[in-house]
């Protein structure tokens, strides 16, 4: 296969404006998840969940493999393993040691579930295929429909629990004595994470779920603190690799998701490029204010 | 401010007949304990003797045994708003998303749930506290630039928040310099002074306090004693305490307490021997 071969299959703008019609409502899906995996990101990062996001999105496809396996709705399956990983690590792992060596064993036996599952499909291995790398192209409306409204509930609840869970993120104890919920709160956001794995689970795959839930965040850490402006760049970051992502992927025949982690790890390069430089140049001017100021 | 005038105030914090044990151990018990309006009370001793359950006590997270603990009268609440409480200095990491002036605004409306839509208010609010802690030059830093110190200062600004009347202080100053153990402690003592909040300090050295403290609870091997610095600080006292020869020496305005068992001090003996 010549460079120009590869290069049609990963890039062909034929008959675009058709196809574009046709995906419409998958780039709607895959919008709003940008825009909510940015979002909660932010707090992936600031509790330290990476680590459960993944684990959370093994079980979440070994639900959507054991879906197929019964002929039931994938996404609900998907949801299923997603919620029971999210409650049992949100449960037994309050301590982040404790929640690590869970995610641990959750995650091997979730993954081989779905592989079992998946083994004893007798359907399209397309089908199988596409949960652990993405398949949003081949979700019907309804699904989607159902996957934009899981979306916008996990949005809508974020801004609502804004404060308290920002306050319970940076200092549990405090936030406790000031009379956060510290507990509910906790458990809460792991049932909003699962929510949204397992929205990520249709559109990237079980594998790649990490591209929009955490890439989009880290990046926008690297250039800003300011607590409005990581939101939004997350936010921004998100919408841009997913839509993106599918945008750049239609003409060919290949899974989308390799766009969607390319444009979302350019951007952190390019992030953390822009960070090194802040930080270098503003060391030396940072601390005159304070030291005039004494 | 709503307590009382000072002279007749009746206290803030009340225990009577308190008792608490951990893992079948008696912490303490028969403590009868009153702080007052504007009272500063450090509570000392070594590491594993209830210090901090005694914190966790007036918080609401822990209960007592027996006996009772009331709060301006009333049970305590969890969570309740006219608590203060500065933790343990612990650096925020670097990378935070956080300004110094969001780590107050935390104290001002981090408890409130529904959409994040800035108040005029809420922010008025901040500018005072962060005025009332010297913080202003830099409240708009990322809080992992910041010092220990100058991270500390802003959560003496964040406990304030709620015009507290009883200000919960659990080993506030460690790790600080000794520039910055003034700083805060004067900080903790000029609100006491200027709005009549009653201050329980624990701490594990009690010198950088010393000017300041009105009395000391100190607890050690289940059993505790209470009085002015003066009275409670003698070599005969903590002897009795710990049930063997301690020495309390006094040099240059500092306390040294020499001799404390080893069973009862894991590893921060030689901070209270050397600080």
């Amino acid at each position: 296969m010549t460079g120009d071969d590869i290069w049609g299959r990963l890039f062909n703008f034929a008959n675009y404006g058709e196809l574009l019609a046709l995906v419409q409502n998958s780039i709607i899906a895959a919008a709003v998840l940008g825009i909510v995996g940015g979002l909660i990101g932010v707090f992936v990062m600031q509790r330290d969940m990476a680590f459960a996001v993944h684990g959370i999105s093994e079980l979440s496809f070994a639900g959507a493999a054991g879906a197929l396996l019964l002929g039931v709705n994938v996404v609900a399956g998907s949801l299923v393993g997603s919620l029971i990983a999210a409650v049992l690590i949100g449960l037994l792992g309050a301590k982040a040691r404790d929640r690590n060596s869970i995610i641990g064993v959750l995650m091997p036996f979730g993954l081989g579930l779905g592989i079992l599952f998946l083994a004893l499909y007798p359907g399209r291995s397309a089908n199988k295929f596409g949960l652990l790398t993405g398949q949003i192209i081949s979700v019907d409306i309804p699904q989607l429909g159902l996957l934009i409204t899981l979306s916008v509930v996990v949005l809508v609840a974020l801004l609502l629990v804004w404060r308290p869970l920002s306050f319970d993120s940076l200092d549990a104890d405090v936030a406790a004595a000031r009379g956060v919920p510290s507990r509910a709160l906790s458990l809460g956001f792991m049932v909003l994470l699962g929510l949204t794995v397992a929205v990520s689970v249709q559109i990237i795959g079980s594998l790649l779920v990490l591209a929009l839930l955490v890439t989009p965040a880290a990046a926008a850490l690297r250039v800003s603190s300011s607590p409005l402006l990581v939101p939004l760049l997350s936010m921004l970051f998100g919408f841009v690799s997913a839509v993106g992502g599918i945008l750049l992927a239609l003409g060919g025949a290949l899974p989308i998701s390799p766009y969607i982690t390319t444009i979302s790890f350019a951007i952190y390069v390019v992030c953390r490029i822009i960070g090194a430089r802040k930080a270098a140049g503003g060391r030396a001017s940072a601390r005159r204010p304070l030291v005039a100021a004494r | 401010m709503t307590v009382a005038p000072p002279a007749l105030a009746a206290p803030v914090l009340e225990f009577e007949n308190g008792a608490l044990g951990f893992g079948g151990r008696s912490l303490w018990s028969g403590l009868d304990l009153a702080v007052r309006p504007g009272e500063f009370l450090a509570v000392l001793g070594p590491n594993g003797s209830g210090k901090t359950s005694l914190l966790k006590t007036i918080l609401g997270q822990q209960r007592l045994d027996s006996g009772t603990v009331r709060l301006a009268g009333h049970e305590i609440r969890r969570g309740d708003r006219s608590v203060g409480y500065i933790p343990q200095q612990k650096l925020v990491p670097p990378g935070t998303p956080l300004r110094g002036r969001d780590l107050v605004t935390l104290g001002v409306n981090g408890h409130r749930f529904g959409p994040p839509i800035p108040r005029r208010s809420d922010r008025e609010r901040v500018d005072e506290l962060l005025d009332d802690v010297g913080a202003t030059s830099y409240a708009n830093q990322p809080v992992g630039t910041l010092s220990g110190g100058e991270q500390q200062r802003l959560r003496v600004g964040q406990a304030l928040a709620g015009d507290p009347v009883l200000l919960l202080c659990d080993e506030p100053l460690l790790s600080l310099d000794l520039h910055h153990q003034r700083a805060v402690s004067e900080l903790i003592d000029r609100r006491r002074r200027t709005h009549d909040t009653a201050v329980v300090f624990v701490t594990h050295d009690v010198n950088p306090v010393l000017d300041v403290v009105d009395r000391i609870l100190y607890l050690a091997g289940g059993q505790f004693r209470q009085g002015t610095p003066s009275e409670v600080l003698r070599s005969d006292v903590l002897s009795d305490l710990y049930g063997t020869p301690v020495d309390v020496i006094r040099s240059h305005g500092r306390v040294i307490v020499v001799g404390v068992p080893d069973g009862h001090d894991h590893h921060d003996h030689h901070d209270e021997v050397a600080e």
